[in-house]
């Protein structure tokens, strides 16, 4: 399956979901530094792996499948909750490469430089989530 | 006060960011791994380096394994609950946040602690 781009999810989010968002990301973030500072590393690392913008992606794709329903007249569906199901299931093979980001961090942090760290640890985050969602394609497709 | 301003707008567009990046690409199950992003983790863990030092930001990233994987067991049990289509999305999230909660403490009281 090709991965491409469709930018049309910009005329569809209104600002009062951006807003939303950046306000949660921003919240999150914080707190997330807060309890470090409170509680220590150990406590406060946990809320790094805190799912920031999955349960609004959830949200959104239903509300956005099921108003693209109800404009082709079909008003009872449950097309929304499928597709929030598609992105639920990418989220779990993401969350195999979050703790794979962890992972970096904690055993290179303390000998390498931190910006690379942080360069190496997301492309390793990418790198292995790719990899999941590619060869459960493969796997579906045989 | 300027600093935790300056951590929650930081927060705040790589959320934003990483948020706009799934809802572009397609398709779905693709831009899914984008709601796992290590968004909160990229704006953190800079400022932690910077304020507290590289011990303490490499402790964290241990403790991030054991969030990620709470993680895991959330968008797994959305994905089941959510594909029988008998919960919406807002019941399966916030229900979900809840399940990652006890999760990620749980972890923390039998392994981390």
């Amino acid at each position: 399956m090709r991965v491409y781009f469709d930018a049309s999810m910009f005329r569809r989010t209104t600002w009062g979901e951006y807003a939303s968002r950046f306000l949660f990301g921003g919240a999150i973030t914080l707190v997330t530094g807060i309890l470090a500072k409170r509680y220590g590393p150990v406590f406060g690392g946990l809320f790094l792996a805190f799912p920031a913008i999955f349960p609004s992606s959830l949200t959104l794709i239903e509300k956005h499948e099921r108003q693209k329903k109800q404009r082709a007249g079909i008003s009872r569906t449950i097309r929304g909750r499928q597709a929030a199901a598609l992105d639920a299931r990418g989220a779990a093979i993401g969350s195999i490469g979050l703790g794979c980001f962890g992972l970096v961090v904690w055993r290179l942090l303390p000998i390498w430089r931190p910006a690379l760290v942080l360069l190496v640890a997301s492309l390793i985050w990418f790198a292995v989530s790719f990899l999941i969602w590619r060869a459960r394609k493969f796997h579906l497709a045989r | 006060m300027l600093q935790y301003l300056f951590r929650f707008v930081v927060g705040g567009v790589i959320v934003s960011a990483f948020a706009a990046v799934g809802g572009i690409v397609k398709p779905k199950s693709f831009a899914g791994l984008f709601g796992a992003a290590p968004s909160v983790a990229l704006a953190t863990l800079g400022l932690t380096i910077h304020a507290s030092g590289k011990q303490f930001a490499a402790a964290e990233g241990r403790s991030m394994i054991a969030g990620a994987l709470a993680f895991c067991l959330f968008a797994y049990l959305a994905r089941f609950l959510l594909a029988r289509g008998r919960f919406g999305a807002a019941t399966v999230s916030i229900a979900g946040l809840g399940i990652w909660l006890v999760a990620a403490i749980g972890a923390w009281l039998l392994v981390l602690k």
